[in-house]
Formats: structure tokens, C-alpha cells, sequence
């Protein structure tokens, strides 16, 4: 018997444990533990965050989907990896910290013979003092953090329709954020809100980010084919800004958040500040902070890990210049070199660089979005990595065959700016590749005939459709299969 | 609210929706055809995986 441990239940955690159950015959075990014990679509947070959704309708309990799936589930989290034992345990384990019911704080081994890391990021709110819903700013990253920052939105709107005035700040809080898209998604339902409250009048709204121009999303924008032009993202999100009346700040490290102002560098070099009475500002992210351990019990954690926390894979880490990047850099199994044993998906594994250029202000302060890893790559991943476990198990295969590059796959995107079923709208984002290529595509670096983006209301059903669909297929109800990652 | 767009300020120089292209995003019958174009674009991304 074989056991395959999944470390994550998020969106690639729970996606591989799914696949790997459904492959994997028994009595070889799939476990998962996860210090989580509800399951979240995180992009339907920003729906929280606007207090027109509640916790309860983007999350559930993981517990009874897994009772049914036939899946161990531990509630707990993983501290250290010993990857060859150690001389209390021989196999190849993981010690882990249970963070729920009675044993809430003891720590256990448990062994596996396949690892898959799916741990998901660490909210790094330390790296800028005074951010995050400890500091001085709110957070839409989990549905908890989303749920408080509904709660104060309502108190600004209800100080409006008394006649205050209000500053809205909503982006990025530190020079290397990934996942601006989220932020842009919580920007224009705010605005939405706003204007549906009809106190759009007593509002200053104000965006900020480390993207070199607006439209970048850390994947370096993208150009799509529009009456009649090649025409950059930048075009299209400077337009949606102005028509909603929002003004913008790029190119900028938040250096501190103190009460009621952001102090901030500019790629310029400039130092400025900005005054808010809102801000929902996005932490950078980085690995959880897992050690790993040899037979001897020497510290290995540099041998598993990048120095940002996120695991090593089969990429290539070598340090080369922006102009020397290539798609094969990009991983393509998500095994582990130094142990074939591991492997590592959706936001835990280390990618080789960022996707946008990277940029420095004349002090050296690196601001630039880092490589977002979205989910529908990361179900993609994890899927392959499962099936491939499987196959491996069953000796069908000797090594990992299925590959999952994100320079060889697309991606799909919905951005919501508004939520209603009638007034709604969306921006509806495909690409291809996900990993610009520009040998293959010199001028755009993705294909002008897979890379399309419009907004409108359709956009805004395609997002509420996926909601009850990933939803659906997380509970792992009939059919789920036919629900694509 | 800032309403309008002044000159060489940074909401100057973007394109702008016109009154029909804004009509356009949520006309029911043109949403339902895009709805079904973005569900095709959709599922061809699913099927380059």
C-alpha cells in the first residue's frame, strides 16, 4: 500500500486529492491535511468584501466531503518535511501541527511515500509595517479578512449618505504584490457599490500599484486584436478607470502604512504619500515557511526551498537577465529534483522569475508584480501531478509523464467590476500562452487568435456560473468530473 | 466626485466608451450572444490543457 499525503486543501490541494482518490485504487491511501477546515473560492471573496455575498456562500466544511470521498483529512499544519526519516521514523514523513479540535496544538508524524505540496502562500502583511487588518489597512484575501472589510465599507457608506466625504485607496502594499487582479476585481465592485448606495459623489477612489502601468496584472499586460488595432491592456484598463472616474498610482512600494496615510516609493525614486479613510491593500506573498530536514537531521530547507519560501521544482532557477528569459524555464512536472518523491503545486512552488519586467527604483527598491499563479492553472497542475502520482503507484509509468507548463497553457479569467444580474458587468479575459513566448510570437509574445478580453454583463454571468460550479464540483457531487479545472 | 476630464491630467488621454458601446454591455440580446462567445473562447483554452 502506498499513501499519497497532500499538504493543502485549496484550490490545487483539494483538486489533486480529488483526481488522485479517483485513480488511485485502494488500498492505497490519499490523506490531506490542511489547517483549514472550509474550503473557499477565493475569487468570489471579493463578493464578501462587498457585504452582497456571506462567508457561508463561498465556503464549506471539508471534513464530510472527504468522509465521502474516503480521504483522511487532518486538520492541521505542516511544520517540517524529513524526506529520508529520521531514526524515529525511518520513512519519509512530515511533522505537522494540528490547529483544530481537541488535539488544537500537538504536533504529529505522519509518513507518505508521494508528497504533494500544496500548501498555498503565506500572507506576508510583515513586509511593510502597519499593513493588513493587524495594521492599518483591510484585506480581501480570505473570507474572513473579506468579511471584516464588508463591515467597514458599510460604515463608510453610512457616514456618505450623512455627507462626509471619503478617500478610497485599493491596491498593492508593497513593491513585490502578485494577484492584482483580485485588487482590480474589489476596485470596481467598490465603485459599484458606491454608486448602487448613491454616494459615488462623496467618494475619492484611488488606486495604487506596484505594476509598472495599469493593465499589467503581473503578467506582463497582454495584447489583444480590437477594432482594428493590436492594442496593449494598458489601453483598455486606462479607459475603464477614466469612464469610472478612478484615479491611479503605479510603479509604487508602499513603505508603510500608518493610520489614515500610505507613505510610498515611486520607480522614479520619488517619496510620497497618500491619504485614505479606506484601504484594502493586498500583501506580497511567500512560501509558509516549511523546514526540511535530512536522516541526520541536518537543516535542508535550502535544498527543498527558494529563499522566498515556495518550493524548487523542475525549473530553471539559474539567475539570467529579463531579455534572456525563456518558456523553458517554466516547470513542467512540479517534481522536486532532489526528491522525485515530491512534488509541489499551485502558489507553493517556486517559479523560475516573474513574468513582468523586472524593475528598480534609482535606490535599488525592486517594484514589479511577481508571477501570479491563478487557479485555473493551478487546478491544471495539480490534476496532472495527480494523475501522474497514480500512474507511478500503479507502475504504469516510471517517472512523471503528463506535463503542465504554464508556457504551454492557457488561461482563462473572468474580473468582475460590478455585481447584478441585469447591471452587472466583467471583464473576460482568454490567453495563450499563459508564459509570453516571443520566439514563437516576435511581436505580441501570445496568440493574437487565443488572447481576447471585453467587458459586459455576459462576463458577469460566465463569473456567478463558476461560482456555483467550482463550488459544485468542491463538494464532489455527481458528475463532478465533468467540470473542467 | 471628480467629473470631469481635464486637460493633460491622466484621465485626459484614454479612449472612452461612447453611449452605445456602454448601452451595448448589458443589452440583454447582445450579452446572451457574447455569453455563449465567451463560454467557446472558454472551452477552447480547456482544451489546449
Amino acid at each position: 500500500m502506498s499513501r499519497l499525503l497532500i499538504l493543502g486543501a485549496g484550490i490545487a490541494g483539494h483538486t489533486a486529492a480529488m483526481h488522485a482518490r479517483r485513480k488511485l485504487r485502494r488500498p492505497h491511501e490519499v490523506m490531506v491535511v490542511s489547517p483549514n477546515s472550509r474550503w473557499n473560492w477565493i475569487p468570489s471573496n471579493i463578493w464578501v468584501g462587498t457585504g452582497v455575498m456571506t462567508p457561508d456562500q463561498v465556503t464549506f466544511p471539508l471534513a464530510p466531503v472527504y468522509r465521502r470521498l474516503g480521504i483522511p483529512f487532518i486538520q492541521a499544519r505542516a511544520v517540517n518535511i524529513h524526506p529520508e526519516g529520521n531514526p524515529e521514523e525511518p520513512r519519509p514523513h512530515v511533522v505537522v501541527e494540528h490547529t483544530g479540535g481537541e488535539r488544537a496544538g500537538q504536533t504529529e508524524r505522519i509518513y507518505y511515500d508521494y508528497l504533494v505540496n500544496a500548501t498555498g502562500p503565506k500572507l506576508n502583511f510583515d513586509a511593510t509595517p502597519g499593513l493588513g487588518p493587524g495594521g492599518h489597512s483591510l484585506s480581501v484575501c480570505t473570507w474572513g479578512h473579506a468579511a471584516e472589510t464588508a463591515e467597514v465599507l458599510k460604515e463608510n457608506i453610512a457616514r456618505m449618505k450623512k455627507g462626509e466625504q471619503r478617500t478610497f485607496l485599493i491596491g498593492t502594499g508593497h513593491g513585490l504584490c502578485t494577484c492584482q487582479g483580485a485588487a482590480f476585481e474589489y476596485l470596481f465592485n467598490v465603485e459599484f457599490e458606491l454608486r448602487r448606495q448613491k454616494v459615488r459623489d462623496k467618494a475619492r477612489i484611488i488606486w495604487i500599484s506596484n505594476e509598472q502601468e495599469l493593465g499589467d496584472f503581473g503578467m506582463g499586460g497582454m495584447l489583444i486584436r480590437r477594432g482594428g488595432y493590436i492594442t496593449h491592456s494598458r489601453v483598455f484598463t486606462e479607459s475603464l478607470f477614466t469612464e469610472r472616474r478612478i484615479r491611479w498610482i503605479t510603479g509604487a512600494h508602499i513603505r508603510e502604512v500608518a493610520p489614515g496615510q500610505v507613505r510610498y516609493e515611486t520607480l522614479e525614486g520619488e517619496q510620497k504619500e497618500q491619504s485614505f479613510d479606506f484601504a484594502m491593500l493586498l500583501p506580497p506573498f511567500a512560501g509558509v515557511g516549511l523546514k526540511a530536514y535530512d536522516r541526520e537531521g541536518s537543516d535542508i530547507t535550502d535544498t527543498l526551498f527558494a529563499p522566498n519560501g515556495f518550493m524548487k521544482v523542475d525549473a530553471d532557477y539559474s539567475t539570467k537577465p529579463y531579455e534572456e528569459w525563456s518558456p523553458d524555464d517554466w516547470p513542467r512536472t512540479y517534481q522536486c529534483p532532489s526528491y522525485t518523491n515530491i512534488f509541489a503545486v499551485g502558489i507553493a512552488f517556486a517559479p523560475p522569475h516573474a513574468i513582468s519586467k523586472p524593475l528598480f527604483s534609482p535606490a535599488g527598491t525592486p517594484i514589479f508584480p511577481t508571477a501570479p499563479r491563478t487557479g485555473m492553472p493551478s487546478g491544471v497542475m495539480a490534476r496532472q501531478v495527480a494523475l501522474n502520482i497514480a500512474d507511478m503507484i500503479h507502475g504504469r509509468a516510471e517517472g512523471a509523464v503528463r506535463t503542465a507548463s504554464m508556457a504551454h497553457m492557457g488561461a482563462a479569467c473572468i474580473a468582475s467590476a460590478g455585481n447584478g444580474t441585469l447591471k452587472g458587468t466583467a471583464v473576460s479575459m482568454t490567453m495563450y500562452p499563459i508564459i509570453p513566448d516571443f520566439r514563437k510570437y516576435p511581436d505580441t509574445g501570445r496568440s493574437l487568435r487565443y488572447t481576447t478580453g471585453e467587458i459586459g454583463l455576459a462576463g458577469h454571468w460566465v463569473k456567478h456560473a463558476l461560482h456555483h460550479a467550482f463550488i459544485y464540483k468542491a463538494k464532489a457531487k455527481p458528475f463532478w468530473r465533468i467540470v473542467p479545472e | 466626485m471628480e467629473t470631469t476630464r481635464k486637460p493633460y491630467e491622466q484621465t485626459y488621454y484614454p479612449p472612452v466608451p461612447t453611449k452605445f458601446t456602454r448601452h451595448m454591455r448589458t443589452n440583454l440580446l447582445w450579452q446572451l450572444f457574447r455569453f455563449l462567445v465567451i463560454n467557446v473562447k472558454m472551452l477552447r483554452m480547456v482544451r489546449k490543457h
